[in-house]
């Protein structure tokens, strides 16, 4: 029964026209700005979400992202930009006029009301019939596994049931897009993990559009098939997380997602598809032509520190340097055990350090470094970002 | 914010009807009071001379207020029992505020040490007798005061005194009064700013060596002082214009603003001397009023 | 220094001797209401004989019955002025007059009554009014409402204003947004709100006794001037009533806001 949930917003009633099929973006942002008094929260941010898609805005506090969603949800008006719904400007329209819904931060749970009528407040709002509301409760309940707790209260509910309320009854209306703004916050790892699966999960089988908001880079690489780094009211890069990972477009963003190794230094030639590079910290390094051209001027070399290999001595065969080309010696500075992984730092002898995430592969440490063993840190050209410092 | 936006064009909707009543019973009576300050006295009904007559026009309006004159304030300056009422009503505020302090603060102190479920009970125990009326907590007192009263019997009982001691029409039976009545308009914003303070702090200055006068006086005392000082102006204002607890309870001999504008308004039906009273203790008590609106406006107005 | 934090033998001092500073002369007068001795030195048994007394005093009864129709409708009518002040005030933002709106709202909270009551009535003298039930209710209102203004405002302060975000984005206008979430939120305020209106009317005597005209005495009124002439043992059985009148609408408030809480969904105004 709840695999036949249509997509449209039971409030417009709007026909099956999936934008997607014709090309145009379910949701697109242009030069969107928000200023508060002097502080310029959100500063010409344009972005098309396609329908269907998971979108992350992903940022640290303060970076105007929850702005940016309180501008779609219709609770802010942007001073500059248009945003389209569908092909229609939203912007002047109210928020209960919105085929968008939002699940709040703290859930905003009404606490008056039992479980099945926050559900079905939405719903008595948009004037759905008695008996057409009750289904759809009883769909909504099924779908978020709230059964049995319809008559309770928001208080006699444990986070983990409250936030699947929120859920319900932002789904409830079917909206065109759901806008989550930290969905997750409140919630300990463990549920967090298991949430995070579970709406994965929604969203495929509804197929709705989803963008969720959160300052948690692991929630959304995990979650989204796309993501929106913000920073300071601007979007730094829009890319899917492997993208985000691999080739961030700034240093910042770089050390944003994920660890990172940065070294700066100076262009110093080409060689076909390599740059070679001087680093103060650690010496001359090659890496693969970056696929956005870059200025012959200072650069930044990134190496995420899974990338760093470490070994006793260098490789002596051809080959074995041709890949290690970049081999920087050193002695382990200190030793991070995480299970899984082990994370070694590395003090080089060019003085600067970098870190290696080694991964635990065998239960006895046979192999594992200890602290002032001399190393060979080492990694590939193809392995390295090169950043425009 | 604009959510905010949103709601505050029906809001501001909300406000006209409370606004345009309080502009009429609240404001409004104010110009009355000072129009009639400084008219004539007159043998009538109402007892003073039309400052001015709206209908009359402007002309006529004109000459009234070349009429006007402050014979009545000159009066409260120059009669010794005017003045005296001043200073004797702003020393009993003094006192008795000091005195609401120096009682209600341990009793706030002691409620927001309670475990948190006692709380609750405390407070209530503690609003209770303010829902009780005013002039029925005063009449309990003159029933245990007077000669023949509760507080004298004890006291023979005891042999603590030879003789019925007399409390009633003594300044002591009015403070007793003030503070009786009072005392929860002292205690409740000092357990508010005492029951929000973080135990940690305390805990902390104790940990970082202070002995517990120390901690008080160093940490609890300075942190508390914003419910100290809702709690004095809470007090003091009112005092300072009380009539009933001194009516019934202090001597006659000497009396507090409250009272002469009382005397003069119903007994010597001097309305235009009354009304200058009130002027001169609405100017004496301007000072501590908007002090207290500020605070006010930030308690409730907070997280805008 | 671990005492502290724990609760110390001081505390439980000050906290006993304060409870009973404030309860006994109020529970001595309530059992002298029952004292069958004209003499409040003699406690001469258990009787009504003064409750007796009251019900046959016309004026009193009198006196209580005008007191009691003022205090409901100065009562209702300032919890609906005093509950839109506090809806402007906390959710209007800046309006023009704001400051005088919200001066005019905390003053008459510590001004003096002499001073309330007395520009009042000359008020009411200037526009020529009747005094009597409708100037002692209208006068009672105007100094009942900014209590209510205050109870309501503090708890539509705390209330989280993401609710009214979610009703809106739920398709609710603003309006219906306030009447359907907000409004039930802030109801046990308001409740509370009426019954300190109610108090505070049924226990003024300042500006009740400068706004009411002559033949129209409200009970605190008489009570004062009995008071005046000495203890007489009615008035503690006047008192008693009044005690547990107003007891009896704390009672009754509580338990009907208790009873819509824990009422399920059917008690949501949809």
């Amino acid at each position: 029964m709840t695999d036949v949930l249509p997509k449209t917003h039971a409030a417009t009633g709007a026909a099956d026209g999936d934008p997607a099929a014709a090309g145009q973006p379910l949701l697109r942002i242009e030069g969107v700005a928000k200023t508060f008094g002097t502080f310029r929260a959100v500063d010409g941010v344009s972005l098309d979400i396609k329908a269907g898609e998971f979108f992350a805005l992903l940022g640290p506090s303060g970076c105007g992202k929850t702005t940016l969603l309180r501008m779609l949800a219709g609770f802010e008006a942007p001073d500059e930009g248009r945003i389209l719904l569908g092909g229609k400007d939203i912007a002047s329209t109210m928020p209960h006029e919105r085929p968008i819904n939002m699940m709040f931060q703290n859930y905003a749970l009404f606490p008056h009301l039992s479980v099945r009528d926050n559900i079905a407040f939405g719903l008595k709002r948009a004037g759905m019939a008695r008996a057409d509301i009750a289904t759809r409760v009883a769909e909504m309940v099924a779908l978020v596994k709230l059964d049995g707790l319809e008559k309770r209260k928001p208080d006699q509910l444990s986070g983990g049931q409250r936030q699947r309320v929120a859920l319900a009854r932002a789904l409830a209306r079917r909206p065109q897009l759901l806008l989550l703004d930290e969905p997750l916050a409140a919630l300990d790892k463990k549920l967090r993990e298991s949430t995070q699966a579970e709406l994965m999960e929604l969203q495929r089988r509804l197929g709705m559009t989803f963008i969720i908001v959160t300052h948690d880079q692991e929630e959304a690489m995990t979650m989204a098939s796309r993501i929106g780094v913000m920073k300071s009211g601007k979007l730094a890069q829009v890319a899917s997380p492997r993208e985000l990972y691999e080739g961030p477009r700034s240093r910042w963003i770089a050390e944003f997602v994920g660890d990172v190794n940065v070294f700066d230094g100076e262009f110093k030639l080409r060689d076909g598809h390599r740059l070679v590079i001087a680093t103060r910290e650690a010496g001359t390094l090659v890496t693969a032509e970056p696929r956005e051209p870059v200025g012959e001027t200072r650069l930044s070399v990134a190496i995420r520190p899974e990338k760093v290999k470490l070994s006793r001595r260098a490789p002596v065969s051809e080959a074995g340097r041709e890949t290690a080309i970049n081999s920087l010696d050193g002695v382990i500075a200190d030793i991070c055990y995480l299970g899984g992984t082990t994370t070694y730092r590395v003090k080089l002898d060019t003085g600067g350090t970098v870190q290696a995430s080694v991964v635990n592969s065998a239960r006895l440490d046979v192999d594992a470094y200890s602290v002032n063993q001399n190393v060979v840190a080492w990694f590939t050209p193809d392995d390295c970002v090169v950043l425009q410092s | 914010m604009s959510s905010r936006r949103i709601f505050a064009r029906p809001a501001r909707f909300a406000a006209i009807t409370p606004y345009v009543w309080m502009v009429l019973f609240f404001l409004v009576p104010f110009a009355f009071v000072l129009k009639i300050s400084l008219s004539q006295t007159a043998i009538a009904q109402p007892p003073y001379d039309p400052v001015f007559d709206l209908t009359a026009g402007w002309e006529t309006l004109k000459t009234a207020l070349a009429a006007l004159s402050i014979d009545n304030f000159r009066l409260l300056i120059s009669d010794d029992i005017y003045v005296f009422a001043y200073v004797r009503s702003l020393t009993v505020a003094v006192t008795a505020t000091a005195l609401l302090l120096l009682i209600g603060y341990p009793i706030a102190y002691g409620m927001a040490r309670l475990p948190k479920s006692w709380q609750a009970v405390a407070m209530v125990l503690v609003i209770v007798p303010f829902w009780t009326s005013f002039l029925i907590r005063i009449y309990a007192w003159i029933n245990i005061l007077q000669h023949d009263g509760l507080l004298n019997q004890i006291l023979l009982t005891l042999h603590l005194v030879s003789q019925p001691v007399v409390w009633l029409s003594t300044d002591s039976a009015m403070y007793i009064g003030i503070v009786y009545s009072y005392l929860p308009f002292m205690i409740l914003p000092l357990y508010a700013t005492l029951a929000k303070m973080e135990p940690a702090l305390e805990e902390a200055a104790g940990d970082l060596g202070a002995p517990p006068w120390q901690v008080f006086w160093l940490v609890t005392f300075p942190l508390s002082l914003p419910g100290v000082g809702a709690g004095v102006l809470l007090c003091f204002i009112p005092i300072v214009g009380e009539f009933v607890i001194p009516d019934l309870l202090a001597g006659s001999n000497s009396l507090m603003i409250g009272q002469t504008l009382w005397l003069e308004f119903f007994t010597n039906k001097d309305w235009p001397v009354a009304s200058a009273a009130a002027i001169v203790l609405l100017v004496v008590l301007l000072a501590p009023l908007l002090l207290y609106e500020r605070l006010q406006k930030r308690q409730l107005e907070q997280g805008r | 220094m671990r005492k502290l934090s724990r609760l110390s033998r001081f505390n439980i001092a000050a906290l006993t001797l304060g409870l009973a500073f404030l309860y006994l002369p109020i529970l001595i007068l309530v059992i002298y209401s029952f004292n069958a001795s004209r003499l409040v030195t003699v406690w001469g048994g258990w009787s009504l004989r003064w409750y007796h007394e009251f019900f046959n005093d016309r004026a009193m009864i009198e006196a209580a019955w005008m007191s009691l129709r003022v205090a409901v409708s100065s009562a209702t009518i300032a919890t609906l002025l005093g509950t839109l002040a506090a809806v402007a005030l906390s959710r209007g933002e800046r309006f023009r007059g704001r400051t005088l709106f919200s001066g005019m709202l905390y003053a008459p909270l510590v001004m003096p009554e002499v001073i309330t009551g007395l520009s009042l009535l000359l008020l009411f003298v200037a526009l020529n009014a009747e005094r009597g039930f409708w100037t002692v209710t209208i006068a009672h209102t105007t100094l009942t409402m900014c209590f209510v203004a205050v109870v309501v405002q503090s708890r539509l302060g705390s209330l989280d204003r993401s609710l009214e975000e979610a009703a809106m984005d739920l398709g609710c206008d603003p309006v219906r947004a306030f009447l359907s979430v907000t409004l039930p939120l802030i109801a046990p305020a308001i409740v509370a709100g009426w019954m300190l209106a109610f108090t505070l009317s049924l226990d003024d005597l300042v500006i009740a006794s400068f706004t009411t005209g002559p033949g129209s005495a409200t009970l605190p009124i008489r009570i004062y001037s009995e008071v005046r002439l000495g203890v007489k043992p009615e008035i503690n059985a006047i008192c008693t009533l009044v005690i547990a009148l107003i007891a009896g609408v704390i009672v009754i408030a509580s338990l009907a806001s208790k009873l819509s809480s824990s009422q399920g969904e059917s008690a949501a105004p949809l």
